[in-house]
């Protein structure tokens, strides 16, 4: 109950701070639905997937054709969120089918490919016919639309002035939270038992029934079809889009995200996906203001201090808290040397 | 004469140059237990491996319950009707006891990403139905108190039950056991013997590999015997026991 009090008066205690809070929030958020995604492929069904940002690409560019003057078209956000999920579904098949029978590191080459592999086809596909508009990116991207509020202007009701990024604050309030019911009762159910059964031995899953061609395909199309959703929000709020956003390094910051919070762990990588999206955000408003203070001058850039943190924060978690900050209960013992079975 | 449940016709495997079975053929009949013995490396456990879909057979096929058997993925074969154990005992390690003999209800059940999801209420009933059986299956073998243990801190033997356990939640008609008593103790032995009698005295036909001749000889109906892939005797235990071959490919005369 104050949980729910605390997120609904959020965002006005951060406009408080400055609107550009609330827009980091909402970036936040974004991250969460990225990380939660992503946990079913490598958390979940044990696969690891160093390509993830590429579902978030096809998502977004699924959203910023469909509703932008670049095509012409423009669809309602909600008609357009299912379709971004279904193709971002069928492109995580299309990298689930050829890599079937690769574990680990050889599974994470390939999908890092396939992640450039999309980005590469976004910043080329302007010839022979101008689809993504190339390196420049899409813009004028329609802001969400929802029974005649605009998502991308202030309103004032009932006296009090509700911007933009509040609005969708809200927004992906609600999706977070039937993202996370989504995640829950899949990890609790049939299919999540058999990721499970997939991750902890593959060859006793497949002699006791499970066919793992379908479950694992299963667990990339759902957890690109998450990746698919936030990207479409993404392309939504920030109403631009081009390639340089679904990076490699992307990828890599997503999985630094489930790592860090705890593999499998849903509270744990939600955790992570937050702690990772403020974190460099903090520093950015704190690392010049200090240094002027204590130094009267600039020495140190921000970017360097939050890599050297960065750098520091992995080292400590391989050192203390190899299995994540809030790790799965099971995962937790799989890391620990005392309690080796047998 | 009881009907027969699973015959082998000619089955071998090549592993390059290597015959690991060659023209194996071999009848398994309706609530039997059949054990299937031979020294180190005579080909047990790819005759296992082959039968469950792990290896394909370089040739020969089967026929299971009147109909031939289609062996191009190990799931199938679980659908099929044959659930198997390993002789390196492989639980989901991580998961609690009745995870593991849960998951070994996915073969008989259908609910998909759109009934976990939307948990309507015959994914619900699917789901306590799950639990239930998985629940009257470690009650079966013994190990309904170690339920919410997850199966890596279970001891030893119990282990092993755990595997049958999650073998028989997919309603196996015949169930292979490979060397289920292997690093069992005395009394873990004869406890898995008395378990074993009693799958048989429930109608379930069981193919049985294992080293402890004791084991075998006391519990099997029938017997056959592999030696360098070959299969080199088949009868009741008391014939094969007194086979000169027999005698040859275990002391190696």
């Amino acid at each position: 109950m104050l949980v729910a009090l605390a997120l609904m008066t959020l965002p006005f205690a951060l406009s408080a701070a400055g609107t550009a809070w609330v827009r980091i929030t909402n970036l936040a958020i974004l991250y969460v639905f990225l990380s939660l995604g992503l946990n079913i492929v490598v958390g979940y069904a044990g696969l690891l997937d160093l390509g993830y940002v590429a579902f978030y690409g096809v998502g977004a560019y699924v959203y910023a054709l469909l509703a932008s003057p670049h095509l012409g078209i423009h669809l309602p956000f909600w008609i357009i969120l299912p379709i971004g999920a279904a193709l971002a579904a069928i492109f995580g098949v299309l990298l689930g089918t050829p890599t079937l029978k690769l574990r680990g590191d050889y599974l994470a080459i390939v999908t890092m490919g396939f992640g450039e592999i999309v980005r590469i086809f976004l910043n080329n596909l302007s010839r022979p016919i101008n689809i993504t508009n190339g390196p420049q990116g899409i813009a004028r991207i329609d802001p969400v639309r929802l029974d005649g509020i605009n998502f991308g202007r202030d309103d004032v009701w009932f006296g009090l002035t509700v911007n933009g990024p509040t609005k969708y604050y809200y927004l992906l309030l609600l999706l977070l939270i039937a993202v996370i019911v989504v995640n829950m009762r899949l990890q609790n159910s049939r299919i999540g038992r058999a990721w499970e059964a997939i991750r902890e031995d593959e060859t006793a899953a497949r002699a006791i029934g499970i066919d793992t061609t379908r479950i694992k395909l299963l667990a990339f199309a759902m957890g690109a079809s998450f990746g698919g959703v936030a990207g479409g929000m993404f392309a939504a709020i920030q109403e631009f889009i081009s390639p340089e956003s679904f990076v490699l390094t992307e990828s890599v910051m997503i999985l630094a995200m489930v790592v860090l919070g705890g593999m499998g762990n849903i509270w744990g990588v939600i955790a992570g996906a937050l702690l990772l999206s403020f974190a460099p955000e903090m520093l950015r408003y704190t690392v010049v203001p200090v240094q002027m203070a204590v130094f009267g001058r600039l020495l140190i850039e921000p970017e360097v201090i939050r890599m050297l943190l960065f750098g520091l924060a992995l080292v400590l978690m391989m050192r203390y808290r190899p299995a994540g900050l809030w790790p799965l209960r099971a995962r937790q013992r799989e890391f620990s040397k005392q309690d080796v079975a047998k | 004469m009881s009907a027969i449940l699973l015959e082998a016709h000619a089955v071998a495997k090549r592993f390059g140059g290597i015959r690991a079975l060659h023209d194996v053929s071999l009848t398994i009949r309706q609530g039997e237990i059949y054990g299937l013995i031979g020294p180190n490396g005579a080909g047990k456990t790819t005759f296992f491996n082959v039968l469950t879909g792990l290896y394909s057979a370089t040739t020969g096929s089967f026929t299971f319950a009147g109909a031939p058997l289609k062996i191009s993925a190990p799931h199938q074969v679980a659908r099929a009707g044959i659930a198997r154990t390993f002789q390196n005992i492989r639980l989901f390690a991580n998961m609690t006891a009745l995870e593991n003999v849960m998951v070994g209800r996915h073969v008989r059940t259908r609910a998909g990403v759109l009934g976990a999801v939307l948990r309507d209420a015959g994914t619900r009933a699917e789901e306590a139905a799950i639990e239930r059986r998985a629940l009257e299956m470690l009650h079966y073998v013994g190990i309904a108190d170690r339920a919410n243990d997850l199966a890596r801190n279970l001891p030893y033997g119990d282990q092993r039950r755990l595997e049958i356990a999650r073998a028989l939640a997919t309603d196996p008609k015949l169930l292979a056991l490979d060397e289920p008593a292997a690093g069992m103790n005395a009394t873990e032995t004869a406890a898995l013997r008395t378990l074993v009698a009693g799958l048989r005295a429930d109608g379930l036909t069981v193919l049985l590999i294992e080293h402890d001749v004791k084991l075998v000889m006391g519990l099997c109906d029938r017997v056959a015997v592999l030696d360098y892939g070959e299969k080199i005797a088949e009868d009741v235990p008391e014939k094969v026991q007194r086979d000169p071959k027999v005698i040859e490919a275990y002391l190696g005369v």
